[in-house]
């Protein structure tokens, strides 16, 4: 009896939330017919023509495709590996640290670029790497001839890949920082017991200690590998870089939004939405089997 | 942690302090860079002699601000945005979880609301269905479309529920004992001891929603309804000079104002290095509460 009345509070409480997915997460995703249609904004989702496949086989037919796919693979794949590595040195070196207070002010230091938007940090780095700026400064005092970071496109996925890992470094060690305070302090007092050096003991202690984790966030980010970052690389390119920068959410973002081939760039984004939910249902699935990871 | 004092040890502990402290000092060294352009003389800053230091200090640009009509308004559609976003969003996503914390034998659809919600973290349906979508339902050119038009943060609600199932049982037993019913229950007994976890999802949402600044570009008609990152995002962006006339590039040059830009961007990043101080002993806690179980 309690429970019948329980159950109804249940569903009020949900029911905000959910009209709130219906409208913006999962209307949209019936919208998924424009690319499978000739659309036009004029006559609507209801009226426009359907034409098959068309939008996919012209896609298909693109050079461009072929760019933006690579591209998106290329830059995320790099920047996947460097927030794996860049985190887990970083964390090591932390918890080697002795001084407590030191330790802390690091810590608040290097996570705040985390909470900084992509506008902000694109304007600041356009300016620091700009013809005038500090780093072309610091390498004319080397003897270097300045650079025009921005135009040169065989660069930009490095200065990509560099601020994404210069940016979320910080944050990204919270969670080996969280596995390091899991390992047993009897095992590092064995290991100098037994003589072993501190480098010795990171080698043949943390590393271990910490194997479960790099496993599970390498096979989360998996699920990562057709997501570059719209938001840093909309902020940082420019038409002289997209031969290597554009990526597929810019590109369709430029086809779609602005040049308005609503099918054709919904087709693109479809095929991106299908591959990322395989690979995320992959690594999933990976995860919970081999680190009995639930997420919820 | 074992104490050793040979001199080897000593001076590993000594490079690691060096280097460790030279790699915060790259992370604040652009902010700071920023802060120090903002200041200086307009002529010292795009010949590129600021450093460290201001050149030729003053505080012009601050004051060329204080007269920029749509920067303030701009800056107050964000905080408008901030506060609406997080207060809906903290009420809506700690009454959803609070259900789908229940065990099913408690409340039978909840795997199954539990999976739809899922479903829309792993798939979407892009950004132009999503874009007619918002257009349609009528949000376009609203505050509500800077407010609602990212969605329901579905990850915010997992931590939140994780956290909630982490709780003892017998709280439960002991408030049903006492006639609690369940919006009694949440108020009282899950929200306080959540506190951890919903500070964080409250600052990943007001940081969220400070730093956005897409929706404000494509949901918004102009630059009168533009939130403050988007209004700087306008004049951030790299202007392809590749092929512009010379009287274009000229006039760019005239309008491009570094030190100006810098105080803009000064001025919208210091809320969140203001706020975050004190949120950051909530968040470490909070992230490693949800995302690490045993």
């Amino acid at each position: 009896m309690r429970n019948r009345t329980f159950i109804k509070h249940y569903y009020i409480m949900l029911l905000p939330g959910f009209v709130w997915l219906l409208l913006i997460s999962i209307i949209p995703m019936f919208g998924i017919a424009i690319a499978f249609q000739d659309f036009n904004p004029g006559q609507g989702i209801w009226k426009s023509p359907w034409i098959g496949l068309e939008n996919f086989e012209y896609m298909f037919s693109l050079n461009d495709t072929k760019t933006i796919f690579f591209n998106t693979v290329n830059i995320a794949v790099m920047k996947i590996g460097g927030n794996l590595i860049v985190p887990l040195i970083f964390a090591i070196m932390l918890n080697e640290l002795r001084l407590m207070v030191i330790k802390r002010w690091v810590q608040t230091i290097v996570y705040l670029p985390h909470f900084l938007s992509w506008v902000i940090l694109s304007g600041i780095l356009l300016d620091v790497f700009s013809y005038t700026g500090p780093v072309n400064g610091l390498l004319h005092m080397l003897g270097i001839e300045p650079v025009l970071f921005f135009a040169r496109a065989d660069l930009f996925p490095f200065i990509v890949v560099g601020s994404d890992v210069w940016k979320e470094f910080g944050f990204n060690t919270i969670i080996y920082l969280a596995a390091l305070t899991g390992i047993s302090p009897s095992l590092y007092e064995a290991a100098s017991i037994d003589g072993a050096t501190r480098l010795r003991r990171i080698w043949h202690v943390t590393l271990p200690g910490l194997r479960t984790t790099i496993v599970l966030l390498a096979v989360l980010s998996l699920g990562n590998v057709l997501n570059a970052g719209f938001d840093q690389i909309f902020n940082m390119y420019n038409p002289l870089l997209y031969s290597t920068g554009d990526i597929i959410d810019t590109w369709v973002y430029r086809e779609g939004l602005l040049n308005m081939q609503y099918g054709l760039a919904t087709a693109v984004g479809l095929l991106k939405s299908v591959v990322s939910f395989v690979l995320i249902i992959i690594s999933y699935l990976l995860a919970s089997k081999f680190a009995n990871y639930r997420i919820f | 942690m074992i104490r050793e004092t040979t001199l080897r040890s000593r001076v590993f502990d000594a490079t690691l302090l060096v280097v460790l402290l030279l790699i915060a000092f790259l992370c604040i060294l652009p902010l700071w860079y920023t802060l120090a352009v903002s200041l200086s003389e307009k002529s010292a800053a795009a010949a590129g002699k600021v450093w460290l230091w201001p050149v030729g200090f003053n505080f012009n640009s601050y004051q060329q601000i204080i007269g920029d009509r749509s920067f303030f308004n701009s800056f107050w559609i964000s905080i408008q945005r901030v506060v609406l976003g997080a207060t809906i969003t903290f009420i809506v996503t700690t009454m959803m979880a609070y259900p789908l914390s229940r065990s099913p034998r408690e409340f039978r659809m909840r795997n199954v609301f539990m999976w739809i919600l899922v479903f829309t973290l792993l798939f979407n349906g892009g950004l132009i269905p999503w874009y007619m979508t918002v257009k349609a339902i009528g949000l376009y050119d609203t505050i509500w479309a800077l407010v609602l038009g990212g969605g329901v943060p579905v990850f915010n609600v997992i931590l939140i529920v994780n956290y909630f199932r982490n709780l003892p049982k017998e709280l439960d037993e002991a408030a049903l004992v006492d006639g609690a019913g369940p919006w009694r229950m949440l108020i009282t007994i899950y929200v306080p001891l959540a506190v951890p976890v919903l500070a964080t999802v409250t600052l990943f949402t007001i940081v969220y929603h400070w730093n956005e600044f897409f929706h404000g570009l494509v949901l918004t008609s102009g630059q009168d309804h533009y939130p403050l990152q988007t209004l700087i995002q306008q004049f951030v962006v790299v202007i392809d000079s590749s092929n512009m006339t010379e009287d274009q590039y000229k006039r760019l040059n005239e309008l491009s104002n570094q030190t100006l830009n810098a105080a803009k961007i000064f001025i919208a990043m210091l809320p969140v290095l203001v706020v975050y101080p004190f949120l950051q002993r909530f968040f470490i806690h909070g992230i490693t509460l949800g995302s690490v179980k045993e």
